[in-house]
């Protein structure tokens, strides 16, 4: 009677079981084999590495190969002997593929290393048992293979319940019926001490209801259990494949669904295996770790199918002859259930830690697929997938190599349980078809992060270069933009040049001041001279010295001309740029107006001596005293608008002021003191030092004044 | 010893296409001999001549299209065809309509779209419709009278004259059926009135189905035992027969202006059209809702089609509109897959 509420998984099937022949027959044991081959990957995660060298000898349950990392298995020694090599063999797996195994050849004499259980396991740390488990090299032995340790060490607070795989749906395989049956009390145990690591609050043993025996024999052993705490129970399922799936073995028994992508923790489910949990009782009250499994050997070739305890790496060839298979009568030989197993090509191929099942089957039992015919979209595959997909759509995507649609009809969630290739009527190896799309998928998506990958770095590059360009492009202009600035500001100085040297004319002017003086004292000493010649009456004189005062005058009025030019130039200059370029300050406008006027003053003398000398040059001289009027005028005006602004802006700042008149009452109040002094003693410097005090007082007040003007 | 390399599963049910055909043909046969107790030997003749016809058209196909004949006649699905169209056929249409029909579901229906699994209509019934639309009056008056209503029934060799040479006689023993009758009378005459025409002559209000009845009792028997072999789900069938009965109650429930109830559901192709032909796998949905919208569609377009058309059956052409929308109803009607929450619907977007 089942205490809990079934659920029923969508879908399903019913294929002939073909149990009844592995289980007549006891779980035996086989005879040692001559040589064991161990192949380094037998789990899900990363490869363990070989710990013994070829030449080695080796104690059954020694270490052979360690794991690497948390997610890896290590690997013991299933017997002793010795390392005979370490090199690439045929592994179990469905392409067939060679991979790296360690042979041992067996001494035969099956020695134990040392090995030590934990004395009072229930009482242990479930980290304790945690790393014992992991030490022992265990993983799930239903298929999978994935390692134990890595399972169990979920939150323990996050699982709710604990669901025992006991349901072995495939046909043919016996071994976990078997186990149950025979070591009920084992895996019992074994459940326990998984209890004590991840203290759920119940435990369901999933079996389907065609093992009865099984089911009776754990409901037997649990009532030596009289101290059930974790409340562990066994739940006979009804027989459909693929109940003893873990996603519909959940389903089953907690009718809940374990999310897409997610692990049956997310819903507190932990799910293990039942040969595991024997494996685990081996483990952790012996100490012996994994290094042989339950595997059923069948098929119709077989003359005495049964289940073996069997060393892992035993070659399949050893079962095959135990079993007393006809060799020429097997036709597929198959590593696994008929459902979901693959065929082996070489029987040499050696026993592995998921191996449950070899099935020899004949020709006639599991006959050579029929030709495949055309979807007639019968729907009966619908009907039959577990996970609910649609398996005819999923077949005419994989057909046309959809990819796109047959990710988005969810392909991913098939678990591969053949259920609807097996229904089919039209022969479609439908699963084939799935699992090369799912291939196709990977690589398009592998090719999609590598093309991404490759994309992202073009672009990066693409980027850098524009970068780069543009960097480039910047300097480029900065560059530019430095030489017209250079270029405008050589203009600008240019331009201001002859601004700047509003003073150099001044320069210039005297210059060319001196040479038209020259000239001028040229010409009155060529005229002076040809009065003498014509006194002399020496015409040939006088009309050399015609010529010489001809060009002397020429001279002047040239230098006359440059002076009234350079005037000209001076006094636009500084009305441009003058006021800018040169700090205004009182001094230096005074130094202009005293300029101007020393220069007025020169020319009117000069203009005096020309209308003396009755010159010609008295008009252009006339002009030159009139615009250095002018520019005198100018320049006065100038400083006095300056002195105006001055003393109209607060130039002098009141604390400088108050400190001024502070100095000075200090200054009158010494004077003021002298004085007294003086006074007193009657000194003769009274008098001066009235004078000073009076000074002092007058500039006193000076200060005060310019203070009361400043803050007004 | 030579080892197989094989992807799994390595075991499958030993159930074909072809069985999956042998049991709808075995199924057809209890309505196939209702139709011939009732109706005479027109319908095993037209049997024939479809057959012949399919299969002739068939394996020339194959052989124009290089695939290997026999391995695919095997399957059973030509036959099926013919035999679904000939009993959908009026019994005494001449027999140029059925070769004509057959010809036409296996050549263009069927084999242009692709062969089997590939046409998006069902081949029976676009053979059907083409000559219901291209050759009205043998279309209609190719019905025998129920033999009830015949004095000593129909002969085989009356039988074999009237499909194939002389159409002279036929009038001795041909009608419309009871449904095709009571539709174009009740627009005139009350359901008393109607019961007096020749046809219903002296029947009962319940006995209006003259034999129908147990043409649809064999049909329905025949999906029945091929609903409990799994052959097809019982979505379609049921919501189908749901969907007519519901507008029929609803709608025509007066049968003094309306076809009643009962000649609906058993007085024509109805029982036929549920079992055997909506539910043609290939033309029709695939998701359990799918088949829901599909079939009550076809029972909804039937009793539309019968009460506001011409025609004297609308099986046809309401499962060949169905067929159309079947693709676009699956996409919305997919399943929620384990795990997760939502169900996916249409297509994937491109982007
Ligand atoms: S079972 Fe086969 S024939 Fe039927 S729909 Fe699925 S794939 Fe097509
Ligand atoms: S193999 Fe995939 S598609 Fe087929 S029934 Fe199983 S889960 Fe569904």
């Amino acid at each position: 009677m089942n205490l809990i509420t079934l659920h029923e998984f969508k879908g399903g099937i019913h294929p002939p079981e073909n149990k009844e022949q592995s289980t007549s027959l006891p779980i035996s044991t086989m005879k040692l084999p001559e040589k064991l081959v161990l192949p380094i990957a037998q789990h899900i995660g990363a490869q363990s590495k070989p710990v013994v060298n070829v030449g080695d000898s080796v104690l059954k349950g020694e270490i052979i190969a360690q794991a690497q990392g948390f997610v890896s298995a290590n690997l013991h020694a299933p017997s002793s002997g010795t390392i005979t090599a370490i090199e690439d063999r045929v592994i179990a797996h469905p392409s067939g593929m060679s991979d790296i195994c360690i042979e041992i050849t067996l001494d035969g004499k099956d020695t134990w290393t040392e090995i030590q259980g934990i004395d009072n396991y229930l009482e242990a740390d479930a980290s304790e048992l945690i790393a014992k488990i992991q030490a022992s090299g265990i993983t799930g032995l239903g298929g999978a293979g994935f390692p134990t340790h890595v399972k169990a060490s979920v939150d323990e607070s996050k699982i709710d319940t604990l669901i025992i795989n006991a349901a072995e749906c495939e046909p043919y395989i016996t071994a976990d019926d078997m186990l149950m049956r025979e070591h009920a009390n084992a895996v019992i145990k074994g459940i326990e001490i998984i209890e004590r690591i991840v203290k759920p609050k119940h435990c369901l043993i999933g079996v389907e209801d065609n093992k009865p025996q099984a089911i009776a024999a754990l409901n037997e052993a649990l009532k030596n259990f009289t101290d059930n705490t974790f409340n562990i129970q066994v739940v006979a399922i009804p027989t459909k494949y693929p109940s003893g799936g873990e996603k519909q073995l959940i389903e089953i028994l907690s009718g809940k669904e374990v999310p897409a992508g997610g692990l049956p923790s997310d819903i507190g489910i932990l799910c293990q295996n039942v040969g595991t949990c024997f494996a685990i009782y081996k483990a952790i009250s012996k100490g012996e770790p994994l290094i042989s499994r339950i595997t059923t050997v069948t098929g119709e070739a077989c003359r005495q199918p049964q289940n073996f305890e069997v060393l892992l790496g035993t070659p399949v060839k050893d079962l095959l002859s135990a079993t007393h298979t006809q060799l020429e009568q097997v036709n597929r030989l198959i590593m696994g259930g008929p459902m979901m197993g693959f065929t082996l090509e070489d029987t040499n191929t050696p026993v592995v830690k998921s191996t449950n099942c070899i099935i020899a089957s004949s020709k006639q039992e599991l006959p050579d697929p029929a030709m495949e015919q055309a979807c007639i979209r019968c729907g009966m595959c619908t009907e039959a997938c577990p996970a609910q997909l649609l398996p005819q759509q999923l077949y005419w995507f994989s057909k046309s190599s959809n990819l796109e649609q047959a990710t988005a009809h969810n392909i991913a969630d098939c678990i591969e349980c053949g259920a609807c290739a097996y229904v089919c009527p039209s022969n479609i190896p439908l699963v084939q078809y799935y699992r090369h799309t799912k291939g196709e998928i990977k690589q398009a998506n592998a090719d999609k992060l590598k093309s991404d990958r490759a994309k992202e770095r073009f672009e990066a590059r693409l980027a850098r270069q524009e970068r780069e360009a543009a960097e480039k492009e910047a300097k480029r202009k900065a560059r530019a933009e430095a030489a017209a600035k250079k270029q405008a500001e050589k203009k600008a100085t240019e331009a201001i040049a002859p601004a700047t040297s509003a003073d150099a004319p001044a320069a210039d002017l005297e210059l060319l001041q001196k040479k038209l003086d020259a000239a001028q004292s040229a010409v009155k000493k060529a005229k002076e001279k040809i009065a003498a010649a014509e006194e002399a009456g020496d015409s040939d004189k006088v009309a050399l010295l015609k010529g010489a005062l001809a060009k002397s005058q020429e001279k002047m009025k040239e230098a006359a001309k440059a002076i009234a030019e350079a005037k000209k130039a001076a006094k636009a200059a500084p009305a441009t740029t003058g006021a800018a370029a040169v700090e205004m300050t009182p001094e230096r406008m005074q130094n202009k107006v005293d300029l101007a006027e020393s220069r007025l003053a020169t020319a009117k003398k000069r203009l005096e001596e020309a209308q003396a000398n009755n010159s010609e040059q008295v008009d252009a001289l006339n002009t030159a005293v009139e615009k250095q009027q002018a520019r005198v005028a100018e320049a006065k005006q100038a400083l006095a608008e300056f002195l105006k602004q001055e003393s109209a802006a607060p130039s002098v700042d009141l604390d400088a002021l108050k400190q001024k008149v502070l100095a000075a009452q200090t200054r009158v109040d010494k004077a003021q003191e002298r004085l007294d002094m003086a006074k007193q003693q009657e000194l003769d410097t009274v008098s001066a030092l009235q004078t000073g005090l009076e000074k002092q007082q007058s500039k006193l007040k000076e200060a005060q004044d310019a203070l009361a003007e400043a803050s007004k | 010893m030579k080892l197989l390399t094989l992807s799994s599963p390595h075991t499958t049910r030993s159930f074909s296409t072809a069985d999956v055909m042998r049991l709808v043909i075995l199924a057809l046969i209890p309505g196939i001999i209702a139709l011939t107790y009732f109706f005479g030997p027109g319908h095993l003749i037209q049997i024939f001549i479809a057959a012949t016809t399919a299969i002739v058209a068939e394996a020339g196909i194959l052989k124009l299209r290089k695939r290997p004949i026999g391995f695919y006649l095997k399957d059973y699905s030509a036959l099926l065809t013919a035999i679904l169209l000939a009993i959908s056929l009026p019994p005494y249409a001449p027999y140029w309509v059925t070769i004509v029909a057959s010809g036409f579901a296996i050549i263009v229906a069927k084999h242009l779209y692709g062969g089997l699994g590939q046409n998006p209509f069902n081949p029976a019934m676009i053979g059907f419709a083409l000559v219901l639309v291209s050759f009205p009056v043998p279309m209609t008056t190719s019905w025998s009278a129920p033999s009830e209503l015949l004095e000593n029934g129909i002969s085989l060799s009356e039988a074999l004259t009237v499909i194939f040479s002389s159409r002279e006689s036929i009038d001795a023993f041909t009608m419309a059926t009871p449904l095709d009758e009571y539709k174009h009378l009740v627009a005139i005459s009350t359901a008393d009135e109607i019961l007096a025409n020749p046809l219903f002559k002296g029947t009962e209000q319940s006995q209006i189905l003259l034999g129908w009845e147990w043409v649809s009792a064999g049909f329905l028997l025949g999906g029945l035992f091929l609903l409990w072999k799994k052959i097809f789900t019982w979505h379609i069938p049921v919501s189908l027969l749901v969907s007519l009965i519901l507008c029929s109650s609803i709608f025509g429930w007066d049968s003094d202006t309306n076809v009643p109830l009962t000649l609906h559901i058993l007085g024509g192709a109805t029982m036929l059209g549920a079992f055997f032909i909506a539910t043609d796998p290939v033309t029709a949905s695939t998701t359990h809702l799918g088949k829901l919208i599909y079939g009550a569609g076809i029972g909804i377009l039937i009793y539309v089609i019968r009460t506001w058309g011409s025609y004297p059956d609308a099986v046809a052409f309401a499962v060949l509109l169905m067929n159309f929308a079947a693709p676009f109803i699956d996409q919305y009607t997919q399943p929620r897959t384990y795990g997760h929450k939502k169900a996916v619907r249409g297509l994937a977007k491109k982007d």
